[in-house]
């Protein structure tokens, strides 16, 4: 008997994308960018039972700390478009915590910009 | 439940890091985005692919990417602890037109591009200046230096690329951490500039 934990993420490559997803596609109000940082939830392993593969994989991915939505799906090796789809079930199932990104440059971003600037200038001179 | 550690731990975000901040880097096919990247970033750059619609089909600029569908586009990321609270990604993409979607997925929230420009083929950066323009993302020319190219006077290459006056030009060496880290910083001053 296969043990469900046991299955690899690659798996997905051999299933068409809409079949991971339940045939859905990305909802409107897209709320993972590409840099929102993601991590499981405390309590998501004594709710995992029930899950897809793929949900459960996201999940082991995510146990060890945040990552970014890009980073999963290049650990994954699914294509963004199909993670982020995982990503909002879980999220709606209360199965990840989220760290949004920064907004984008504008007039509230001096110090942002400053932070990027002195930490390359600490890092690399 | 199974417990085994996916990744190491180095792989993961800190902690303590409250946001993440994004920029481009980008320009044509070879001029050196992937290698940029590579030398920036603290963890294995990663790749993601994404599956073309038929209107992508038929793309026949990959140049050597041998044994690939030209049906899937690929962005090179990598990532850099700022401080504490703050990581930065570097985005890489080539100037495919027809792969608006991941246009729109990098460009969103960016503060800005680096755009490596190679000063043999300069008008190979042509689509990538115009899509990022398009997305109006503010950006800054990084002029890779490859071993044995000639020095070419900034004047004309300012006129041959049609830059603005106020867009800033740097030479880098994108194999060097502190060069490529340098054109970095020239391009967050004129970001600082735009805002001040």
């Amino acid at each position: 008997m296969i043990d469900p934990g046991e299955q690899e993420p690659e798996a997905a490559e051999l299933v068409r994308p809409y079949v991971i997803t339940d045939g859905r596609v990305l909802p409107e109000d897209d709320r993972f960018s590409l840099i929102t940082l993601v991590t499981a939830s405390a309590d998501h392993e004594q709710r995992m039972a029930r899950l897809s593969p793929e949900k459960r994989a996201v999940l082991e991915l995510c146990g060890g700390g945040y990552l970014s939505v890009a980073e999963i799906a290049g650990h994954m090796r699914l294509p963004v478009g199909v993670v982020k789809i995982l990503l909002s079930d879980l999220a709606d199932g209360g199965y990840l915590v989220t760290r949004a990104p920064a907004p984008r440059a504008t007039l509230v971003d001096r110090q942002l910009l400053q932070e990027v600037l002195d930490g390359l200038q600490a890092r690399f001179g | 439940m199974d417990s085994r550690p996916v990744l190491d731990d180095g792989a993961y975000v800190r902690s303590a890091v409250q946001t993440a901040a994004k920029i481009l880097v980008v320009g044509h096919f070879a001029v050196g985005k992937t290698t940029f990247i590579g030398t920036m970033s603290e963890i294995p750059p990663l790749r993601t692919e994404e599956t073309m619609t038929q209107a992508a089909a038929g793309v026949d600029d990959l140049g050597d990417v041998r044994g690939k569908t030209t049906t899937t586009v690929a962005m090179d990321f990598g990532r850099l602890t700022i401080n504490d609270r703050l990581v930065l990604y570097l985005f890489g993409t080539p100037g495919q037109q027809r792969f608006v979607q991941v246009w729109e997925d990098m460009s969103r929230g960016a503060l800005g591009a680096l755009i490596l420009v190679d000063p043999e083929r300069l008008e190979e950066s042509f689509p990538v200046m115009d899509l990022v323009e398009q997305y109006g993302l503010p950006y800054a020319i990084a002029v890779n230096r490859f071993d044995g190219t000639p020095d070419r006077p900034d004047e004309e290459l300012r006129e041959a690329l049609d830059l603005l006056p106020e867009t800033p030009v740097v030479t880098c060496d994108a194999r060097d951490p502190k060069s490529s880290a340098h054109s970095l910083m020239v391009l967050i001053r004129y970001l600082q500039t735009r805002i001040s």
